[in-house]
């Protein structure tokens, strides 16, 4: 079996060089590559493009690399809950190109299919399409118009699991899932973090989310705070 | 007139045996409160979850395991978990029947905006432009009027779109109302303790009123 591991985060990251484009796992906090996402402040590359659905918060995640201006434009779909990514957009410091999250999905998901366009009817007749070629299809008995969206291109794409092998097979948990599996599929480079990393034949092939074909980069994350944004509970009675 | 727990209450009404529901933020999320017994539903999240369940005990939160509005949540039994493709493979495929959403402004052909006001405001549209797209049953749950007192009813919305004639009602704390498809608010019921009068006054957009309108049953 080929052997994908490398020893940390620093030696995961040591080739992203400034200006590359990265897509980087998650929503909100939730399934974030952290320990990543701090090799990359402490090696200080500068000038990145990231797609993220989100661009975390003001001292954690994305929000990191955006207190350190090292990012120069954040792909996204929602980009609330942080101040000071609201204070770098509207003084222009920082470039913002928001997209609808269905189609942020399917355009990773289209790069890891070989896949070169998408159509989807998100966006029709808004300011997102704005530019881009539509075309009316057929779909579930009804005539409608589709936006055309390219496959993203990443230099690399950085992703967060829960468990995975020395062959990079991932198993990810809950709905820290989200965006982790299409990214991981859509890298020229993929790099996975996971909370516990296996010998192969730990996990079960028919479990695997992601295959590891995908997976160039696999180490284990040396902690996880996995900070919860908005802790909701209710009383027992 | 309605607080938010009304509008989500006449909103539940809307909820039929079933369904399959997306919840967006706000008072739409208030409606799994008001889901009478009986009435089984599965929420989708967007996420990732089908057969999300209520907040989770003091203790028991899973970082983990959070909703659109990235609360944490629970899972419910037959529930499940997939990645953002396949969540928005659904909603796109028209598999989820029920959308049900905020708004800053709705226009009398069913036009929503509720992502940007410009120079103001810019959070991103998440998951709202792949729902309004697709989905076939859109119900707005928002305010009458905004808090300068204007009607968020409109002819045509100012705001920057969301989506473009798919509204199908709106619930307010004055009103339940249908967008028509040639255009126009048709008036189905009042708030309790509203007049046909403040409804029309508070609607920029065409109010279509015909006959006696009902007062809500809660």
């Amino acid at each position: 079996m080929i052997n994908r591991v490398v020893k940390n985060a620093e030696e995961a990251v040591k080739d992203i060089t400034d200006n590359m484009t990265l897509m980087v796992g998650g929503f909100g906090l939730c399934g974030i590559p952290e320990n990543s996402i701090n090799a990359l402040v402490k090696k200080g590359v500068k000038g990145l493009t990231c797609i993220s659905n989100n661009a975390g918060v003001d001292d954690f995640g994305l929000g990191l690399l955006l207190q350190t201006k090292q990012i120069k434009k954040m792909i996204s779909s929602y980009v609330g809950e942080n101040a000071e990514f609201e204070r770098q957009m509207l003084s222009g410091e920082l470039e913002v190109e928001l997209i609808p999250q269905g189609t942020l999905a399917t355009r990773c998901l289209a790069a890891g299919y070989g896949m070169p366009v998408i159509y989807t009817p998100a966006g029709v007749g808004t300011e997102v399409a704005i530019g881009k070629e539509t075309r009316k299809f057929n779909y579930n008995g009804e005539e409608k118009e589709y936006l055309m969206e390219h496959a993203f291109e990443a230099d690399f794409a950085i992703v967060k699991a829960w468990k995975g092998d020395t062959a990079g097979n991932l198993i990810f948990r809950s709905t820290a899932r989200n965006f982790n599996p299409m990214m991981a599929m859509a890298g020229k480079i993929t790099i996975a973090e996971v909370e516990e990393l296996v010998e192969v034949g730990g996990l079960d092939p028919d479990n695997i989310h992601t295959p590891g074909i995908y997976v160039h980069r696999i180490f284990q994350g040396e902690k996880y705070e996995k900070r919860i944004e908005q802790r909701t509970v209710r009383k027992r009675n | 007139m309605l607080d938010k727990n009304g509008i989500a209450k006449r909103i539940a009404r809307e909820v039929k045996d079933g369904m399959y529901v997306n919840l967006g933020i706000g008072i739409p999320t208030l409606v799994a409160n008001y889901i009478p017994d009986g009435v089984n539903v599965v929420l989708q999240s967007e996420n990732g979850i089908l057969g999300m369940g209520p907040f989770p005990y003091e203790g028991e939160e899973d970082a983990d395991l959070i909703n659109a509005g990235k609360q944490t949540v629970t899972l419910l039994k037959g529930s499940s978990i997939f990645d953002s493709a396949m969540s928005f493979g659904m909603i796109r495929a028209q598999k989820v029947n029920l959308t049900i959403l905020g708004a800053m402004e709705v226009s009398e052909n069913g036009d929503i905006a509720n992502w940007k006001i410009p120079g103001k405001m810019v959070k991103g549209m998440g998951g709202a432009m792949d729902l309004v797209a697709s989905a076939k049953n859109i119900i707005v749950a928002m305010q009458h009027v905004n808090k300068a007192g204007e009607s968020k009813l409109l002819r045509q919305c100012s705001l920057p779109l969301t989506g473009v004639r798919c509204v199908k009602r709106i619930v307010t704390e004055l009103a339940a109302l249908e967008v028509m498809p040639e255009g126009g608010f048709k008036l189905l019921e009042r708030a309790p303790g509203v007049s046909v009068e403040q409804i029309k006054n508070a609607t920029e957009g065409k109010l279509i009123v015909e006959g006696e309108v009902p007062e809500m049953v809660l």
